[in-house]
């Protein structure tokens, strides 16, 4: 049977390559969007292109009323959500002494907050409907920390705790949620790490290499299946074998 | 609506949605203590009236549900605007 997958902050990077392999394994897609309207676009023609159903939509999921109004669209044209991926996240680097509060806010509203209005909007379908999955993306910095990133880290530290307390309130119902922790991902967030910085980092990856977004889109898409009804409150690392 | 139908609405949602004992519900009957319905059920039940009967029902006014009765009684209350 169809189901109908949300992918947040989809129209680049991990979010796109979910996006393509839920579509890719039959689901409809929802690709929401907070800002390029092209990318996502284009993402969606993937999609379409293959013989897959998709729509885009633009939230900034970071706002309450913003994601009523995603869920709101989604549901009048797919369905209610079955499947929820919070991939949606932003960066703002700096050491802790010269991070500014905005940026924290900024980082906690769009990597944390969201996840919880996202999985409170997701939860009600899925709890009547008695199935549910739910597959939150975290980071290897939210497991081990990482200089000049705690606002990050913090957010993705944040999204383990709740994860696990969601699959323990509604595991009865039918519904699973997860984490999935990459590593150093080859995607528009670690373009911007020097040269020095990407090859110390691969030095220490086990695979030897920076790991590709559809690498993670697997594991991503294996948790959204009835055969992971069993997994729950898990964080899936997706690193390559990283030392930490 | 008068509030006999509203009651037998409700029983059969609880019934229904819940798969309560219909012998054991009455208006007296608590939620978690009588009718073993767990935390999360109160809430599914809570969503169940408010598709049920087109009403939205707040957290504040959630939280004061305790009995089959006391649901009837926010039901009625909502409706009669």
């Amino acid at each position: 049977m169809t189901k109908v997958a949300l992918v947040t902050g989809a129209s680049r990077g991990i979010g796109r390559a979910v996006a393509l392999e839920l579509a890719g394994r039959g689901n409809s897609v929802a690709i929401n969007y907070a800002a390029n309207s092209e990318a996502a676009t284009e993402a969606l023609e993937e999609i379409t292109s293959a013989g897959n159903e998709g729509i885009t939509v633009k939230a900034d999921v970071g706002d309450p009323d913003e994601v009523e109004g995603l869920f709101d669209e989604v549901h009048e044209r797919l369905g209610p959500v079955d499947i929820l991926v919070n991939n949606a996240g932003i960066a703002r680097d700096a050491l802790v002494l010269r991070m500014k509060t905005a940026h924290w806010d900024e980082v906690v509203n769009t990597n944390l907050r969201s996840v919880f209005l996202c999985c409170k909007a997701a939860l009600r379908p899925m709890v009547r409907s008695r199935w549910g999955r739910i597959i939150n993306i975290s980071s290897v910095s939210g497991i081990a920390g990482n200089a000049g990133q705690a606002n990050y880290a913090a957010s993705k530290a944040g999204i383990i705790g709740f994860t696990k307390s969601v699959a323990k309130e509604v595991g009865s119902r039918g519904i699973t949620a997860n984490v999935v922790a990459p590593g150093f991902i080859d995607t528009d967030m670690t373009n911007d790490l020097s040269d020095d910085v990407r090859a110390a980092a691969s030095a220490s990856i086990a695979v030897g290499r920076f790991g590709l977004p559809r690498e993670v889109a697997s594991a991503v898409s294996y948790l959204a299946t009835d055969d992971a009804a069993y997994v729950t409150g898990q964080v899936l690392v997706v690193d390559g074998g990283m030392a930490l | 609506m008068d509030r006999s139908e509203i009651e037998s609405r409700i029983s059969n949602l609880l019934v229904s949605e819940l798969g309560l004992d219909e012998v054991k519900v009455s208006a007296e009957a608590r939620f978690e203590e009588d009718l073993e319905v767990d935390s999360l059920g109160v809430v599914e039940l809570l969503m169940a009236l408010e598709d049920e009967f087109g009403v939205k029902i707040p957290d504040e006014e959630a939280e004061e549900i305790g009995t089959v009765g006391e649901a009837v009684d926010v039901v009625v209350a909502k409706l009669a605007g």
